[in-house]
C-alpha cells in the first residue's frame, strides 16, 4: 500500500480531521491508488526545469495604501457561530 | 414561445423594444423553475421575491431609456460565488447557514449591469467533482435524461441553462468544471484565461487554477456575459491589468485566416467513446467548410496532466480549506469543550468524503519529506505542459478536441472509484494548468440522445478567437437549438 493507515492518521491530525476505522481503511486504499497513479510523474525528466506555481506571469500587484470603507464589526460577526462583546467566542484554548 | 426559452440577446431586444417587461420575463422563468425543479434539482436557493424586486428596478431603468445588454436578464449563480445577503453554501454542510456580508466582484458587476439573480445553483461540494453527485445536499439531474449526471462541478449551472431555468449562469472552472457540464448538458461554457475575471468573492478551491466563467444557451450570450464580468480588479492580486475588448465585435467575422491545431495526444487517446469521436469528426468537417485550415500538433506531456493536477489542486485545497474551523462563520460542532476538539469535530462532520479525500491527499503531498517528490515534481511538469501549449500555438490559433472522453454517465456509476472520475477530466485539465482559455460548444448527440461538446482552446487572453470560431460553428450547426423534453 502506497500510504499506510498510520500515515493517513498522521495527515488527518495535521489537517484537523478525525476518522473512524472504516474511513481510515477506505481513505488509505483510495488515496493509495491515487498516489500510485500520480507516480507516473516520475517518468518525466524534469532536470533543470523550473517549477510553475502560477500560470500568468505577474509579480507584486502594488497599490496605494489608502484607507477604504471596511465591514462594520457587527456585519463581520453576523455569521459567527458564537459571539460575545463584539468578539468571536470559542471553546477554551488551554485545557 | 415561452419567455423562459429566450436567449439573453433575444430577451434584451424584446425588453428594449418594450414588448415584454423584466417582471414578465422573471415571472416566466420562476414559473419554469417551479414546474421542473422537482425533476432537475438544479437550485440550492431560489430568491423569487428578491428577483422580482430586481426586475421591477430593471423595468424602471428600461423605462428611463437605460437598457444595457443585461438589464432585466434573470441569471443563476453557482453557489461558490458570494452574493451579499443571499446564502452561499458551496454545496457544503459546513457552510449551510453562510450568508455573505459582501458581494463577489462578478456579482457586483452583474447587478450593476442590471442583471437579476434568480438564486444559487448546485455543484460538487467546494467545486470538487465531475458529476455534482458530491453536493452535500442533493445530486442534480441531467435535463436530457434524469438517470444521468449533468457533469460537474458546475452541474447546477449547466442543467439550469439547458432546462431554461435561467437565461444564463455563472460557473467556475478549476479542472473543467464549466466546460464538462456544459458539454454534458448541451450548452455553451467558457473558462476564461486565468486572471481575466476577478476571483474576489469566489470561494477558493485551488487558487492557481480557479476561474469564473459564463454558461449560456449560445455563443452570443456567452460573449455578452464575458463583457460584463471580465476586467482587472484591485481586490484580486492575480487579476491582470489589461484592457477588455468587446467580445461581441468579431463574432460575425469569417474564419478564412484561422488555423486549427489537432493535438495528436487528444485525438489518438484510447478510451474515446465512438459517439464522441464521430461528433468531433463531424465538427471538423463543418469547420473545414467554413474555411479553416488544419494542422497536426503535439502536446507530448498530456498523459501527465491529470497526475500533476491531482497533486497541485488538492495541495492548494488543503491550504484553502483550513479556514473552515467553526470560529468565524459556518457550522460549529457545539459538543466540544476544547478548541482543538471543536476544530476536528466541526470539520469532520461538515465536509463530505471527496473533500476529505482531497484534503488528505493535499496535506500528504505538502508534508515534510514528500513536498519535493509530489508538489515540486508536479509544478515542474506543469511548466512542461505550459511549454507544450506555447509551442503548439506557434503553428495554430485554436486547438480542437473533445471536452470529455464520453457523454454523461449514469448517476452512481463512478461514485465508488474516485480515480476513474478524475480521468474523465483528461482533456480539460491541461488548459487550467497552462492558464489558457477554453470553450465548450454543443457538437452532437450520442446514440442515447445525450449531448456532446467540442472544446476549443486558444492562447492566453485570446477569448476573442474562441468566440469567433464558436459563433461561426454554431451558425453552421443546429445542436444549440435542440431542447431537452422535460
Amino acid at each position: 500500500m502506497k500510504i499506510s493507515k498510520e500515515e493517513v492518521l498522521h495527515v488527518a491530525n495535521l489537517a484537523h480531521l478525525e476518522f473512524d476505522e472504516a474511513e481510515i481503511d477506505r481513505f488509505s486504499e483510495q488515496v493509495g491508488k491515487i498516489l500510485e497513479y500520480v507516480d507516473a510523474l516520475n517518468q518525466v525528466d524534469t532536470t533543470g526545469i523550473k517549477p510553475t506555481s502560477h500560470a500568468i506571469f505577474l509579480t507584486n500587484a502594488f497599490r496605494e495604501d489608502v484607507p477604504k470603507a471596511h465591514l462594520d464589526r457587527q456585519v463581520g460577526l453576523a455569521n459567527a457561530p458564537e459571539q460575545e462583546d463584539g468578539c468571536f467566542l470559542t471553546p477554551r484554548v488551554i485545557g | 414561445m415561452n419567455l423562459y426559452e429566450l436567449t439573453i440577446h433575444e430577451a434584451h431586444r424584446l425588453l428594449q423594444e418594450k414588448r415584454i417587461s423584466a417582471v414578465e420575463l422573471t415571472r416566466s422563468v420562476l414559473g419554469r423553475i417551479e414546474a421542473v425543479e422537482g425533476r432537475v434539482d438544479a437550485y440550492l436557493t431560489i430568491a423569487a421575491e428578491k428577483a422580482l424586486e430586481q426586475a421591477m428596478a430593471a423595468d424602471k431603468l428600461i423605462g428611463a431609456g437605460d437598457s444595457r445588454p443585461l438589464t432585466g436578464i434573470p441569471l443563476a449563480v453557482k453557489d461558490v460565488i458570494c452574493t451579499r445577503g443571499l446564502r452561499t453554501t458551496c454545496a457544503s454542510k459546513i457552510l449551510a447557514n453562510f450568508v455573505p456580508p459582501y458581494d463577489a466582484t462578478v456579482s457586483e458587476k452583474l447587478q450593476k449591469a442590471g442583471a437579476i439573480f434568480l438564486g444559487k445553483v448546485n455543484m460538487d461540494e467546494f467545486a470538487m467533482g465531475s458529476s455534482t453527485e458530491n453536493s452535500g445536499f442533493k445530486p442534480t439531474r441531467n435535463p436530457w435524461n434524469p438517470d444521468y449526471v449533468p457533469g460537474g462541478s458546475s452541474g447546477g449551472s449547466a442543467a439550469a441553462v439547458a432546462a431554461d431555468m435561467c437565461l444564463g449562469a455563472l460557473g467556475s472552472d478549476t479542472g473543467g468544471s464549466i466546460r464538462q457540464p456544459a458539454s454534458h448538458c448541451g450548452v455553451v461554457g467558457l473558462k476564461p484565461t486565468y486572471g481575466r475575471v476577478s476571483r474576489y468573492g469566489l470561494v477558493a478551491y485551488a487558487s492557481s487554477l480557479d476561474q469564473i466563467g459564463p454558461i449560456t444557451k449560445d455563443v452570443t450570450d456567452c460573449a455578452l456575459l464575458m463583457n460584463a464580468i471580465a476586467g482587472h480588479d484591485s481586490k484580486d492580486s492575480t487579476s491582470v491589468p489589461r484592457e477588455v475588448p468587446d467580445y461581441s465585435r468579431n463574432l460575425k467575422n469569417g474564419l478564412d485566416d484561422i488555423i486549427v491545431g489537432l493535438p495528436r495526444e487528444y485525438h489518438d487517446s484510447g478510451g474515446l467513446d465512438p459517439d464522441v469521436a464521430r461528433a468531433v469528426d463531424n465538427a471538423k468537417a463543418v469547420l473545414k467548410d467554413l474555411g479553416v485550415r488544419f494542422t497536426d500538433v503535439s502536446l507530448p506531456h498530456t498523459p501527465y496532466a491529470v497526475a500533476a493536477y491531482y497533486v497541485i489542486a488538492p495541495a492548494e485545497a488543503s491550504s484553502n480549506l483550513a479556514r473552515y474551523d467553526g470560529v468565524r462563520f459556518g457550522v460549529r460542532d457545539k459538543s466540544s469543550d476544547s478548541l482543538q476538539e471543536m476544530f476536528r469535530r466541526t470539520r469532520s462532520g461538515g465536509f463530505g468524503a471527496e473533500v476529505k479525500r482531497r484534503i488528505i491527499l493535499g496535506t500528504y503531498a505538502l508534508s515534510a519529506g514528500y513536498y519535493d517528490a509530489y508538489y515540486g515534481k508536479a509544478s515542474q511538469v506543469r511548466t512542461l505542459i505550459m511549454e507544450d501549449f506555447k509551442k503548439a500555438f506557434e503553428a495554430c490559433h485554436v486547438l480542437l478536441s473533445p471536452v470529455a472522453p464520453t457523454p454523461a454517465f449514469k448517476i452512481g456509476e463512478n461514485t465508488d472509484d474516485p480515480l476513474t472520475m478524475y480521468l474523465s477530466d483528461i482533456f480539460t485539465i491541461p488548459a487550467n494548468l497552462a492558464g489558457i482559455p477554453g470553450m465548450s460548444i454543443p457538437c452532437g448527440f450520442s446514440s442515447k440522445g445525450l449531448p456532446i461538446g467540442l472544446q476549443l482552446m486558444a492562447r492566453h487572453f485570446d477569448e476573442d478567437t474562441l468566440f469567433k470560431v464558436g459563433y461561426n460553428f454554431e451558425q453552421a450547426s443546429d445542436f444549440h437549438d435542440k431542447k431537452p423534453m422535460l
